[in-house]
């Protein structure tokens, strides 16, 4: 054993830094490695809750919990700001000016909305004509909004990918169609979903399957919309090619990129504020002793929770390999499983990889949840998952059965499919 | 994959017309695929700005920019991008540009 504890530090104490945090405390004497997680608030949130909390599902309050209660003994937590990474230096200067050496950095720094990004969304009408449900504040103001919306034009907009829980808008349509159906005035309310995207979805299978629930649901599917401006005055969405969609209550996706602290951090992030990252090892390509877990990398990912949960397997194995000089072995197959709320009190079930496309079937065998297919039992999973994700996840216990790469035992390939 | 005939060249492209191999490309091809892809032409010095920024692009990185990156790096606005090349400047460039379509984001 070394006779200096090596130093791990980790930017951020979300669902990655959290449970990579706990994984590593639980392989490693506190004689052998120093632990320490940086994050700015010590408030916690189960993002995926953040769904329904605008109809009135869930409250901030149930969704939140202090981040460094998640965090096991032994590990020092650092509530404070980040100013920037000196990555020839190996060290991490804190908002308060305090500098933190590392011999190993795990960026879990997430993504950051940035409404401001697009021209008009924070002006005239944010928080009264123009919302968004990404955020605790913005999810709790709609709550109060949709409360009193009894008829007129809903239009939810992505503006651009990538975006975290890509599924998460169409939920919200499907919640939205649900909401004002039990609320008695669905037939006065009209639900549009725009997005840049050439169908409802990135991957086909799950377009065509998402895009005729659309339809089912009396949602309209307006793709390749650019979304250039959000005029809060005027109620419209304004593409880069002028053609406009007039709104009474818009719920936007703002733009998302990398924590503000990497653009202050020569040669840490690209354009976008995310980091380079080896789509396998999850070293980043910008130094060796750099690891990027979660959202912060700029893998060909989704931005979900449940990536960042099947990444941390691979991603503790390849931190000990690096400590320990080995080569890195290990490999992540861009593994993503999302339950997609439809209403009701049913759910689809995706699951995909880099390579394979979601496919209909069961997870995670024969037996097993229904894919791409509405089913109560999803519906079921998607609540149980919150408990699963403080008392299971984020402790770094493995759920049964279930592995980090993507299963193919209960699925319908082209050569099964019925 | 099947094969195309751009400016008299057999050229190898897959199921949405985007390049298999960005190498096939030659600068003589750019407005015959720019009519293809419902792109304005002439082609303006702009659009070539562009062009050569993908082009580059996926050589150093293995894939062509987003509409964001473009807009961030390129030199060139979104707002200009969209008046040239309406509807997806990514995408409407990496055809014209002989490249593969920018990998998208999940």
């Amino acid at each position: 054993m070394t006779a200096v504890a090596k130093k791990l530090v980790i930017l951020g104490g979300g669902t990655g830094g959290t449970l990579a945090a706990n994984r590593l405390r639980k392989a490693y004497d506190a004689a052998d490695l120093q632990i320490d997680v940086i994050d700015q608030d010590n408030d916690h949130v189960y993002q995926p809750g953040l769904l329904f909390v605008p109809f009135g599902l869930a409250t901030a309050d149930e969704i939140t919990r202090p981040r460094q209660r998640q965090l096991h003994r032994g590990i020092n937590y650092h509530q404070s700001g980040i100013r920037s990474v000196d990555i020839e230096a190996d060290r991490v200067v804190l908002g308060d000016g305090m500098v933190i050496a590392y011999d190993v950095l795990l960026v879990a720094t997430g993504s950051v909305l940035q409404p401001n990004e697009t021209e008009g969304m924070n002006g005239p009408g944010w928080l009264d004509t123009v919302f968004t449900f990404y955020d605790v504040q913005g999810a709790t103001a709609l709550a109060a909004k949709l409360d009193d919306f009894e008829s007129g034009r809903l239009v939810i907009n992505i503006v651009d990918m990538p975006i975290k829980c890509p599924v998460a808008p169409l939920e919200f349509a499907f919640l939205a169609d649900w909401y004002f159906t039990e609320k008695g005035v669905r037939d006065d309310v009209t639900i549009t979903y725009v997005t840049p995207l050439d169908g409802a979805f990135t991957k086909p299978t799950a377009a065509a399957a998402l895009s005729s629930l659309l339809n089912e649901k009396n949602i309209e599917l307006v793709t390749e919309f650019n979304t250039g401006e959000v005029d809060g005055d005027a109620q419209k969405l304004i593409g880069y090619d002028e053609t406009e969609i007039e709104f009474d209550l818009a719920v936007v996706i703002p733009l998302h990129g990398g924590s503000p602290y990497v653009e202050d951090s020569p040669g840490l992030g690209d354009e976008l504020g995310f980091i380079p990252t080896d789509n396998a090892t999850l070293q980043s390509l910008v130094k060796p002793n750099i690891f990027v877990l979660g959202d912060a990398a700029d893998v060909p990912a989704s931005k979900a929770g449940s990536v960042t949960h099947f990444e941390g397997d691979v991603l503790v194995e390849n931190i000990e390999s690096f400590l320990a000089d080995r080569p890195l072995e290990a490999a992540f197959d861009g593994h993503a499983n999302c339950f997609i709320e439809t209403g009701f009190s049913k759910a689809l079930l995706i699951d995909f990889n880099y390579e394979t496309e979601p496919l209909g079937g069961h997870y995670p065998g024969p037996v097993g949840l229904p894919l791409l297919k509405e089913s109560r039992l999803n519906h079921l999973g998607k609540l149980m998952f919150q408990s699963f994700y403080w008392h299971g996840l984020l402790p770094g216990r493995d759920i049964p059965g279930i592995g980090a790469g993507m299963p193919t035992a209960g699925k319908h390939t082209a050569a099964t499919a019925d | 994959m099947p094969t195309q005939q751009i400016a008299g060249v057999a050229v190898e492209v897959n199921d949405e017309g985007f390049f298999v191999d960005a190498e096939q490309w030659t600068e003589e091809m750019a407005t015959p695929l720019a009519e293809q892809w419902g792109v304005p032409v002439p082609l303006t010095d702009k659009h070539w700005q562009v062009l050569r920024f993908m082009r580059s692009e996926y050589f150093e990185k293995g894939t062509g920019p987003t509409v964001r990156k473009l807009g961030k790096t390129s030199g060139v606005t979104v707002k200009e991008l969209y008046q040239l090349f309406p509807k997806g400047p990514a995408k409407l460039a990496a055809g014209c540009a002989g490249i593969p379509k920018p990998r998208g984001c999940v």
